[in-house]
């Protein structure tokens, strides 16, 4: 391989191609075409999250994404930032270390609904619970996409999926009521389809400071879609346009997804407390000085 | 490095301690951990030490948790590391290995209990040193370390962070709950006589930068997150530019460039300490705390007039199997206590590869050995 093909085309290419996608500053062109498969929505999540980005401020080259493994961990490998793509479940401990490491990193976790919720549920409660400075933007396709499309936490009661052929039988996980209850100060929810709140935010959460969480309801039409009479990305969209309703502030409790139910969205938290690295700082000022 | 935070002096100490401010001399200014016994004093040293000196300590939700945490605050540029025993070691074993394949510099340190499962919480054990070497799953080669007494804990936790910046690699110390729960004389030296290794900066600009091109020496230069060379990181295999290819050659290409960056240094890994081993006729090898009461059943056999020397194994992996060839061809057995049933035994007797006897003197944890039953092997072993 030539060292031509460098890891930052934006130093080598910025002003330099007319032609280039608006997005692609922030995007590894080297390695495109991506890995998802047409009418997922994981790109649509990208593009707001790329998107929010742009508008957000922030010194880029302090903004590190880390992912851990499903369809949806395959983002970090897309972005041209600082970008790990660490072990199934991990995303989020990993980018605890990071981030008290360093704190002037901007830390954003972008994962899947197994990885964030089932393998890896123990530290999502406990860094909101510490609410370590970070944003976390959980795809949930409501079903573990890259490996062929299993049961998860999130997956509806009665959905068929490869492993729940006669249909899921847990109750799932209601994620911004789990992330509000461990302690989350900004909690929000949208769909695919609500690309331009979903944008917006993404913008809050990346401003936030403390634990922020963004849910992102997401088409996988190739896996769950198929099995549950929404086939195509269309289908599924389609199905949050009927069925998805705004409720900004409403108790999350209420927030429950069933079997082609209702899709409540909005900000449910946004407020303000002490974060982990906040406590660090002025306890130690006054025990050790 | 700056000499901030050695705690020069003399001091009474126990071993787990000894092995916190080692790494706090060495430049570690980040623990992550979840209490178990009888590794929690490491913990709790460094919970009290680091605030005082600029790092910080985070009490993880659990040892998967604690590992990773460790890579992610070695990738935001701080020297980090974790302590734990058996249970927490297994949980360590997947992310271990994203440590060794995206090649972070860390420190893990396993203070030894009995096993398996919960098994002996306070009481000593060495059964997890085949855990150390294969724990994690994939081809791979790992250094580990064993230190005997609490000033070794301190001399080799510096050392692991050495290693492990100069070799980009996680690096293990495997001491046990004997040497861990030991107190004992510790010296700490001056600062200016500590050597410590820095982290290996990339020299080129950001947009020539390669994160996996290395070095000669097979060892590439690491960007933290956070300078503005936007690299990518990942678990798959990857090619030069830190980019997943999923193939066999790449693997290949990745995976003898990882083993050989350990293999073809191992001269400057690998430590012994060997005593009489000049005219010996049997050879006691061991390591932590088995080499040290094996000393005394060494003299024993010595006053007897039997010529026993012994080869200390203060390097464990990569295993020293040059030096056991040699004496091999030359002695006629060797001894090796350890407590479990036979893991650095095997390796002595692969490296014999039949020219010389082996002798396990296996335990199954719990306690040190009974002097007799060394004494009793080596005398054994020149009948
Ligand atoms: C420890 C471990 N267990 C299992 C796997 C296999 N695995 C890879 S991705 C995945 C599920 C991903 O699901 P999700 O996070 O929902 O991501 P999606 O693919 O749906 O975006 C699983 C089980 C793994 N990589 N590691
Ligand atoms: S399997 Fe599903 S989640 Fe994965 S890329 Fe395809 S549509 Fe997207
Ligand atoms: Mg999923």
């Amino acid at each position: 391989m030539s060292s031509k093909q460098t890891v930052n085309p934006k130093l080598e290419t910025q002003n330099s191609k007319p032609d280039r996608h608006p997005m692609d500053e922030l995007l590894r062109e080297d390695r495109l075409p991506h890995i998802w498969c047409s009418g997922c929505g994981i790109g649509v999540a990208l593009t707001c999250f790329i998107k929010a980005l742009q508008k957000c401020g922030l010194d880029l080259d302090k903004v590190v994404v880390v992912s851990g493994i499903g369809c949806t961990g395959r983002v970090a490998g897309y972005v041209n930032l600082d970008s790990f793509h660490t072990t199934h479940g991990r995303a989020i401990p990993f980018a605890t270390g990071l981030k008290l490491a360093n704190p002037e990193l901007k830390v954003v976790v972008f994962s899947g609904d197994g990885d964030l919720i089932a393998i890896g549920g123990n530290h999502l409660i406990h860094a909101a619970r510490r609410n370590v400075n970070m944003t976390v933007i959980c795809v949930n396709n409501f079903n573990y996409g890259m490996t062929g499309g299993q049961v998860g936490p999130t997956t509806p009661p009665g959905a068929i999926t490869s492993t729940s052929p006669y249909g899921c039988f847990e109750h799932p996980f209601n994620l911004p009521y789990l992330a509000a209850a461990s302690g989350a100060v900004y909690v929000a929810r949208w769909t695919t389809l609500h690309v331009r709140r979903l944008e917006k935010s993404i913008l809050e959460a990346l401003h936030k400071r403390g634990f922020s969480f963004v849910e992102i309801i997401s088409p996988c039409p190739t896996l769950y879609g198929r099995w549950n009479k929404q086939r195509t990305g269309l289908a599924q969209m389609q199905y949050y346009h009927d069925q998805g309703v705004i409720r900004h502030g409403l108790d999350p409790k209420e927030a429950d997804i069933g079997l082609h139910g209702e899709i409540i969205e909005g900000v449910f938290v946004h407020i303000e407390k002490p974060t982990f690295l906040d406590f660090c700082s002025d306890a130690l000022a006054k025990s050790v000085g | 490095m700056n000499g901030e935070g050695v705690l020069t002096g003399e001091f009474f100490m126990m071993g787990d301690v000894a092995c916190a401010e080692g790494a706090i001399s060495a430049g570690c200014r980040f623990f992550a951990g979840y209490p178990i016994t009888p590794a929690t004093e490491t913990a709790e040293r460094m919970a009290e030490r680091m605030p005082q000196i600029g790092g910080t300590y985070v009490q993880m939700e659990d040892e998967l948790a604690s590992m990773i945490t460790v890579l992610g605050a070695s990738w935001g540029g701080v020297k980090a590391m974790t302590a734990t025993s058996g249970p927490g070691f297994s949980l360590m074993m997947e992310n271990l290995g994203w440590g060794i394949m995206t090649e972070t510099p860390c420190v893990l340190v396993n203070v030894q209990r009995g096993g398996p499962s919960t098994g002996l919480p306070t009481l000593v054990g060495q059964g997890d040193m085949m855990q150390a070497r294969w724990g994690s799953h994939g081809p791979y080669e790992i250094i580990a370390l064993a230190p005997s007494s609490p000033q070794e804990l301190f001399d080799l936790t510096i050392r692991a962070f050495n290693l492990s910046e100069k070799y980009r690699t996680p690096v293990l110390v495997m001491t046990d709950a004997e040497v861990g729960h030991m107190t004992e004389k510790v010296v700490i030296p001056p600062p200016e006589e500590i050597e410590t290794f820095p982290r290996r900066k990339p020299t080129v600009p950001p947009h020539e930068y390669l994160p996996y091109k290395a070095d000669d020496d097979l060892v590439p230069p690491m960007a933290n997150a956070g300078e503005g060379y936007r690299f990518h990181i990942t678990g798959l295999t990857h090619d030069e530019r830190g980019y997943p290819v999923i193939d066999a050659e790449t693997q290949d290409k990745l995976i003898t460039r990882l083993v050989e960056k350990i293999r073809k240094n191992k001269d400057d890994i690998i430590q012994l300490e060997e005593n009489g081993l000049e005219d010996a006729e049997v050879v006691l090898c061991s390591y932590g705390i088995s080499a040290r009461t094996a000393l005394w059943p060494v003299e024993l056999a010595r006053r007897e007039g039997i010529k026993v020397g012994t080869l200390r194994l203060i390097t464990v992996w990569p295993f020293p199997e040059e030096r056991i060839r040699q004496l091999a061809g030359r002695v006629r057995a060797f001894v090796v206590p350890e407590i479990n049933y036979g893991q650095i035994a095997l390796e002595v007797e692969r490296c014999a590869s039949g020219q010389a006897e082996v002798t396990l003197v296996g335990h199954a944890g719990g306690d040190i050995h009974e002097p007799e039953r060394v004494l009793e092997a080596i005398r054994r072993a020149v009948r």
